[in-house]
């Protein structure tokens, strides 16, 4: 700023402004710099931290308080098809109206909460089944050589790649009838009849093992690839037989993956629609198809939200189970 | 009256044909695809012995370690411990135990259930164990702390938990890698004094992986150093120091001078080597085994170097120089001492007078010299 053709009134200009500054603010110029920047700084900070809540709060947190909003209101022929919770009569008192019968309704129902508990034994035993076939495959993964495990972690990402709705519909076409799997075993003589595999619950756990399995094998090679084999090792240094070693060593070391991986497949597969409907039978009753029926079907929008809130419940156990083991393991690393 | 002094108990199972030993290893090699990591190597080792492997790191000595484990196979040869060929035995089989680098403790178990783990392996009543454990934690001066988990002790403290876990199982060969390494200076000095009496106390053979030589000096009752798969030398401590057999070794543990040049008088009571990089004839007091006219190698360590200001008057081995460095280290000063042609030579004199008025400095023209039995020569 000073060089040396400045006039010399400019230069006492800016001298003046300079002290100025430092007068007001009790900082020489280039340190305001350095502490706006700091406060950009600050503010990116928090921006990176606002952005994915807002989103949450926009595209989370606000329609579950309209769903759980509904859930109390009364089915009502009207557009929305129900009833408001609070209106102003006359200007005057706010008449607010909650109705706790949709809940009530879901517990009278043997349907609903038989939906719920099919629902929960389904994704168990999905769960694991999920964990049996996951386990050794991450294992696998993660104790083959480094330069094999980019290639093999491809492969369990990459039916990724296309629809899960449509590798879900090529499964009916494995399965049915007179599908792949009917017809290469007639053709080869082995059954003369074909095996009905489709709308059974088979069907529905196959789907369901076929599509969760990564979500299992993910986070249990994440876990199992930081497992220091000098702790293997040891184990058989002191005298451990291989199977002893997996159960006092590796498998409780690896807890943590196996619950991260087992709400992975648990959380979603409780509420699947899209598996049930177009794999399982008419008598598969998972609470994702009642939830549907209600909604689309009945058009009874109160009590379809009530079913959304009460699975919601329901799958909040078990959330705050793998929050609380990951605080857990997080506070032991340290 | 006195008592009459006990001789001096001599531990040298090496030398008596009678003693078989313990682990031999025969013409064992390991190759990792084309990585040669330990080449044609034998070794005999003697039960109570506190062996070192030492090595920089690389030099395939933990490669060797795990084979004596059982984690990884020879690729050639045969490993026998106390007569027995180890190839088809597993690890858990193998009547050696392993103190880890990284001390491998298991982090879901306590102090207790760690050290306790070796004997749960085997059917013995749980009374026993808890006995057993106790008493291994009194060794190690853990008691207190039986109920807590790794990552709440220290690194000393973690060091210990694993030596007991080692050693619960009353093995006969305990390998520790590099058991020391994580240690801080002070705790590493400490321990490795507790490290021997321990060894010594429970009388199991030790076979220690290091790259610390110091550590493998004050440890150990016969040192292995290994280059790039092979052992170079082995020897007790002072073999290796004084006696090296070449130039790696004399250079790897301590440091030393080392001057080239060509002997020229070869008697059977002393040798003269010339060497342009001293400046001056080498008068060794002693014979060599090799040819006249051959190039050797001189290495005189620091320590039997004197240096002066005036002249001492030898008609050998003494060289002028004018010195480039001091480092005070408060015991001893060592002096670079330039002898021209671009060569310095260092040396190191005990601090024996407090506050020396008269001790030499920067720039001072000097004469350092040595006796004819302080040199070594070495042919390779």
């Amino acid at each position: 700023m000073t060089s040396k053709g400045t006039p010399a009134l400019a230069r006492r200009i800016t001298g003046q402004a300079e002290r100025l500054v430092v007068r007001l603010t009790g900082a020489t110029p280039r340190r305001l710099i350095r502490r706006t920047l700091q406060r950009i700084q600050g503010l990116g900070r928090t921006l990176v931290i606002a952005i994915p809540y807002g989103w949450l709060l926009a595209f989370f947190l606000i329609p579950f308080v309209i769903v759980l909003k509904i859930s109390f209101a009364e089915s009502d022929i009207a557009q929305p098809p129900y009833t408001e919770l609070w209106e102003w009569v006359e200007g005057q008192y706010l008449n607010i109206q909650v109705n706790i019968g949709n809940y009530k309704y879901l517990l009278d129902d043997s349907l609903y909460w038989k939906a719920y508990l099919n629902s929960a034994r389904i994704a168990a035993v999905s769960t694991l089944l999920c964990l049996l076939i996951g386990y050794p495959m991450a294992y696998g993964i993660a104790r083959a050589r480094p330069d094999r495990r980019t290639l093999l972690l491809l492969m369990v990402i990459l039916p990724f790649w296309t629809s899960f709705l449509i590798r879900v519909y090529a499964w009916i076409g494995i399965l049915k009838n007179n599908g792949l799997i009917n017809n290469v075993l007639m053709g080869m003589g082995i059954i003369d009849q074909p095996i009905v595999m489709m709308q059974t619950d088979f069907a529905v756990y196959l789907g369901i093992v076929y599509s969760y399995l990564p979500f299992m094998i993910l986070p249990l090679y994440a876990n199992l690839e930081k497992l220091d084999i000098s702790l293997q090792e040891a184990a058989y240094d002191l005298g451990a037989r291989p199977w002893r070693t997996f159960l006092s060593v590796t498998l409780p070391l690896s807890v943590p993956g196996i619950i991260a991986g087992s709400l992975l497949v648990f959380i979603p597969a409780v509420g699947e629609f899209v598996i049930p409907a177009l794999l399982g039978g008419p008598d598969t009753l998972m609470i994702g198809r009642v939830l549907w029926d209600e909604f689309f079907s009945n058009r009874d929008w109160p009590v379809a939200s009530a079913v959304a809130i009460a699975v919601l419940l329901l799958l909040v156990v078990p959330m705050v189970i793998f929050q609380h083991t990951q605080a857990r393991s997080a506070e032991a690393e340290t | 009256m006195e008592e009459p002094r006990t001789a001096p108990v001599t531990f040298e199972p090496w030398n008596d044909p009678n003693e078989t030993p313990y682990v031999r290893i025969e013409r064992v090699s390991k190759k990792f695809g084309e990585f040669v990591a330990v080449a044609d190597m034998s070794l005999d080792i003697y039960r109570k012995e506190l062996f070192c492997l030492l090595g920089a790191s690389g030099c395939g000595k933990s490669t060797l370690l795990r084979m004596l484990a059982g984690f990884e196979s020879a690729s050639d040869g045969r490993i026998l411990i106390d007569g027995v060929d180890m190839a088809d035995i597993p690890p858990y089989e193998r009547p050696v135990n392993m103190m880890f680098q990284s001390y491998a403790l298991f982090p879901h178990m306590n102090v207790a259930q760690n050290v306790a783990f070796g004997l749960r392996q085997e059917r013995i009543p749980r009374s026993s164990i808890n006995k057993r454990v106790d008493e291994m934690l009194e060794m190690v001066k853990l008691e207190q702390f039986r109920g807590r988990k790794p990552h709440q002790l220290s690194g000393g403290q973690r060091q210990r938990v694993a030596l007991a876990r080692s050693l619960v199982k009353r093995p006969k060969l305990l390998l520790l890698d590099e058991p020391l390494a994580a240690l801080d200076k002070k705790l590493r000095e400490h321990t490795q004094f507790e490290l021997m009496n321990i060894q010594e106390h429970l009388g199991v053979t030790f076979i220690v992986v290091t790259h610390d030589q110091q550590e493998a000096m004050t440890l150990a009752t016969r040192i292995g150093v290994m280059n790039e798969g092979e052992l170079i030398q082995v020897g007790t401590p002072t073999d290796i120091y004084e006696f090296p057999n070449s130039r790696f070794v004399a250079d790897f543990i301590g440091s030393i001078n080392v001057f080239e040049g060509r002997i020229e008088v070869d008697e059977p009571d002393h040798v003269i080597v010339q060497s342009d990089e001293a400046g001056v004839p080498l008068f060794i007091g002693h014979g060599v085994a090799a040819a006249p006219g051959a190039r050797v190698w001189v290495a005189i360590r620091p320590e039997k170097m004197h240096i002066s200001r005036d002249d001492p008057g030898q008609q050998h081995n003494c060289v002028g120089g004018i010195v480039q460095e001091v480092a005070y280290m408060g015991d001893f000063s060592i002096y670079l001492v330039e002898i021209g042609g671009g060569k310095s030579v260092r040396v190191t004199q005990p601090n024996l007078t407090r506050g020396n008025p008269e001790r030499i400095l920067w720039d001072e023209k000097v004469f350092v010299y040595w006796d004819d039995t302080s040199a070594v020569v070495v042919t390779e």
